[in-house]
């Protein structure tokens, strides 16, 4: 028997997941074999590419909004806890006081350290490799420190008071001299074939302006830094993103006219731009519509641009739109929000998401060829 | 920072039931080796020996701070 094929509007009904005052519904997604009696609901690589889109609607270095359409909730949600714990990325992970007499203790001047984003060539980032902590403990040697695995940083800060300064100054960063240690104080210390890597885009924060200590004449910070490669989910400080966030897509259905001073008040519902205003037209007035008779030139309320919407459900607590709008999301069409904290730009990032989730497929694949033998 | 590192040394005990009495209390300020400490009001640096008021010497302060050590300290950024 051939595959039973539903008609359209019936596909689309089940993608929507609907928003009510008080419930949502149809909230999981049912296109898996067995669901529906006598359709084929297979996965197919053909239908899986006819039906995947990717466009963008912001691309900025430090921030991309896109919308993912066609995968399930669960492969979403895959890339974007990759994005956030575990797409590799650079940052300062041990710490040497020689000196510190500054009124911050040690290791919470290692802590702040260790969360200021680095950034450098993109493709000296990517040839680094990982360095392997020795264990005694398992008998694990380790992989010794190289210009391969570690990137050396100094910060040497010495506070002195300022011997031009007004005499009525007031301010530190008049009266003395660095009484501010900021990220743009780190120098990198070059190590070995770095140098080549990082020719063109050498290793630095990637703001010039995080405070990092405050110092008082006589007090000096002297410390060496030693950054490695890490994932965000061993230390926050090595996830590659502020945000990584995707929302469904709303859908706002008007079932009935909204007109006139409702029509207004319709609109006050949502943030600016949802819904637009249009004049009911000499033909909608004269179709069979009843509630448009006499209306002609009145307001109209019209769904302009659903996907500035919060779906705040404003507009189902009032009695007026009682059964004249329906509110739904499109449960495969994720609008994704990815922020980078600057290392990478934010677009390479989601692609290094995916990498990761193939990579972590094939180990897959591997491991089954394994139990087979 | 004078980037010497100063040596432990032992307080050498006079000894008996009296070895109470002797030392900081004694007052003697017999030469000896010094200790370098950090003035808490006008962070002057104050060098002193055994017995010596604990004073800084510029401004008159009473609360003197050791200095910190010139080892490494080997930290986690976490």
């Amino acid at each position: 028997m051939a595959p039973m094929q539903p008609p359209q509007d019936d596909l689309d009904r089940r993608k929507v997941v609907g928003i009510n005052p008080e419930t949502v519904t149809n909230i999981t997604s049912t296109d898996f074999p067995g669901h529906h009696a006598g359709e084929d609901n297979s996965w197919s690589l053909s239908n899986f590419k006819q039906n995947l889109k990717v466009h963008f609607h912001e691309n900025e270095k430090d921030e991309a909004i896109f919308s993912l359409v066609g995968v399930d909730a669960s492969i979403a949600n895959a890339f974007r806890r990759i994005l956030i714990a575990e797409v590799p990325t650079l940052a300062i992970e041990k710490v040497y006081v020689q000196n510190n007499t500054s009124v911050i203790a040690d290791e919470v001047l290692a802590h702040r350290l260790g969360l200021i984003p680095l950034k450098g060539r993109i493709e000296g980032l990517k040839w680094l490799k990982w360095f392997f902590e020795p264990n005694p403990d398992l008998g694990f040697e380790g992989v010794g420190r190289t210009d391969y695995n570690t990137v050396v940083l100094s910060l040497n800060v010495k506070c002195e008071r300022n011997p031009h300064a007004d005499k009525n100054a007031t301010e530190p960063e008049e009266k003395y001299i660095n009484s501010s240690v900021y990220s743009r104080h780190i120098k990198w210390a070059v190590q070995g074939s770095q140098e080549e890597q990082f020719r063109d885009g050498p290793i630095e924060p990637v703001s010039p302006d995080i405070l990092i200590a405050k110092l008082r004449p006589g007090q000096e910070i002297d410390i060496i830094m030693h950054a490695h490669l890490g994932k965000g989910g061993d230390h926050a400080k090595f996830s590659p993103v502020a945000t990584a966030t995707y929302r469904l897509l709303p859908t706002i259905t008007i079932t009935k006219p909204i007109l006139g001073a409702d029509a207004r008040k319709f609109q006050k519902c949502f943030p600016p731009g949802v819904i637009d205003l249009e004049r009911v037209t000499p033909s909608d007035a004269a179709s069979d519509e009843s509630v448009y008779h006499g209306r002609e030139g009145d307001e109209k309320a019209v769904v302009k641009d659903p996907m500035r919407d919060t779906v705040s459900r404003e507009c189902l607590r009032h009695e007026e739109f009682r059964d004249k709008v329906k509110l739904g999301r499109v449960q495969d069409h994720f609008i994704f929000n990815v922020e980078s904290t600057g290392q990478f730009p934010s677009d390479m990032l989601f692609l290094e998401s995916v990498n990761v989730l193939k990579y972590k497929a094939k180990r897959l694949l591997q491991a089954l060829d394994e139990m087979e033998k | 920072m004078s980037g010497q590192r100063e040596a432990y040394t032992l307080p050498t005990q006079t000894g008996g039931l009296n070895q109470f009495a002797s030392g900081f209390a004694a007052g003697d300020a017999s030469g000896g080796p010094t200790v370098q400490y950090v003035c808490g009001e006008c962070a002057a640096k104050v060098s002193l020996g055994r017995g010596d008021a604990i004073r800084c010497s510029m401004c008159g302060h009473r609360v003197l701070y050791k200095e910190r050590t010139k080892r490494m300290v080997q930290f986690e950024a976490r």
